[in-house]
């Protein structure tokens, strides 16, 4: 809980996943995958790197309880945020005005 | 609870003394663990902060997908790219001198912070270089630098390749290209004035480190740095593949 030190060894290796991703998410990019796979796998490597640097770089894998719900809950409201006006903007043409 | 409080000063007596703590902290361990709490909160702004922009850019991408594929396909990947991967090591550096200040390597410690700045302000720099050619081409939208309006040079259908010409996909117009240009130097601007002030606060962190102010038994004020600086680096890891990648794919046709 308190004081953990992270080995260098363990920084070194999100170090190098994180180069990685960026490799990828590029390598990706120029690849036209059906439907909108591009975006999709665009975000899943955003998010695997943003996790990693979150758990690892940010120590909250180490970190009290409280650190882990303040975060849950800024994801959640964001969500919340994402949610509540996607359900109004994506949804303004299903039924036609006449 | 006085006889809590009493307790807690008996097992922590080592602490006790260290200039590094606050009175209305009990012992640096409390004192810690406050401000690593406080640093998240003010996280949770900055999450909801950013959250907001990519809420615009997601609707405004899908209202005109081939305008932002089109807008995207004009900036700089290569430049983007480089970045990206000066932010990573930066923020593995930044990580280094919470590493060093903990085990008490002090030139590790002061070694990681000036190459950390330095690693920021070559971020800088490089997005300097960007703005610079969306200024030469004319790409800085509305009326943001006077006498200078957004109004790029398109190109023909046939024409030759111009690279500082912007390449309409088929269906995208102009004026949405220039919403793509506001939520872009929206993002970026705002995520690089959060770099100024990562930069300065490093260099305040820098400043009192080599005044040996920062050791094993207070490190706080380094931790909560490194927060918001792997923070401001998270930011810009979605912000490279949304805003340079998006529209890569539908380039090959012309």
């Amino acid at each position: 809980m308190s004081e953990h030190i992270v080995p260098v060894k363990v920084y070194l290796a999100i170090f190098l996943a994180l180069l990685a991703g960026t490799a990828l998410t590029i390598f990706a990019a120029f690849h036209d995958f059906p439907w909108r796979l591009n975006t999709v796998i665009a975000l899943t490597i955003a998010s695997i790197k943003a996790t990693l640097v979150v758990l690892y770089f940010m120590h909250v894998r180490y970190s009290t309880r409280l650190v882990w719900v303040i975060l849950v809950a800024a994801l959640f409201w964001m969500g919340i945020l994402f949610a509540l006006t996607f359900s109004d903007y994506f949804t303004r043409d299903w039924i036609p005005l006449s | 609870m006085r006889q809590k409080l009493a307790e807690s000063y008996a097992t922590t007596e080592h602490a006790e003394g260290h200039p590094g703590l606050q009175h209305h902290f009990e012992n640096m361990e409390q004192q810690r663990e406050a401000g690593t709490l406080g640093i998240w909160v003010f996280l949770v702004t900055e999450i909801m902060f950013f959250g907001g922009m990519f809420l615009a850019y997601t609707l405004y991408r899908s209202k005109y997908p081939t305008a932002f594929a089109s807008g995207s396909n004009h900036l700089d990947i290569t430049l983007g790219a480089v970045n990206t991967g000066v932010l990573i090591l930066s923020s593995f550096t930044m990580a280094l001198a919470v590493y060093g200040t903990q085990v008490g390597k002090r030139r590790l410690q002061i070694f990681c912070l000036a190459l950390t700045i330095g690693l920021g302000l070559t971020f800088l720099g490089i997005k300097a270089v960007e703005y610079k050619d969306k200024y030469v081409d004319n790409l800085i939208p509305g009326t943001l630098i006077p006498g200078h309006p957004f109004h790029p040079a398109v190109q023909a259908p046939g024409e030759p390749f111009d690279e500082h010409k912007l390449h309409l996909l088929p269906g995208a117009k102009v004026q949405n290209v220039e919403m793509f240009y506001w939520i872009y130097f929206a993002m970026t601007g705002m995520h690089a004035v959060h770099m100024v002030i990562g930069v300065g606060l490093l260099s305040f962190l820098l400043f009192f480190s080599a005044r040996r102010r920062y050791g094993p038994e207070y490190y706080n004020p380094i931790e909560v740095t490194g927060l918001y600086w792997h923070f401001v680096d998270i930011v810009w890891i979605f912000l490279f593949p949304l805003l340079y990648l998006l529209g890569r794919h539908l380039e090959h046709g012309g």
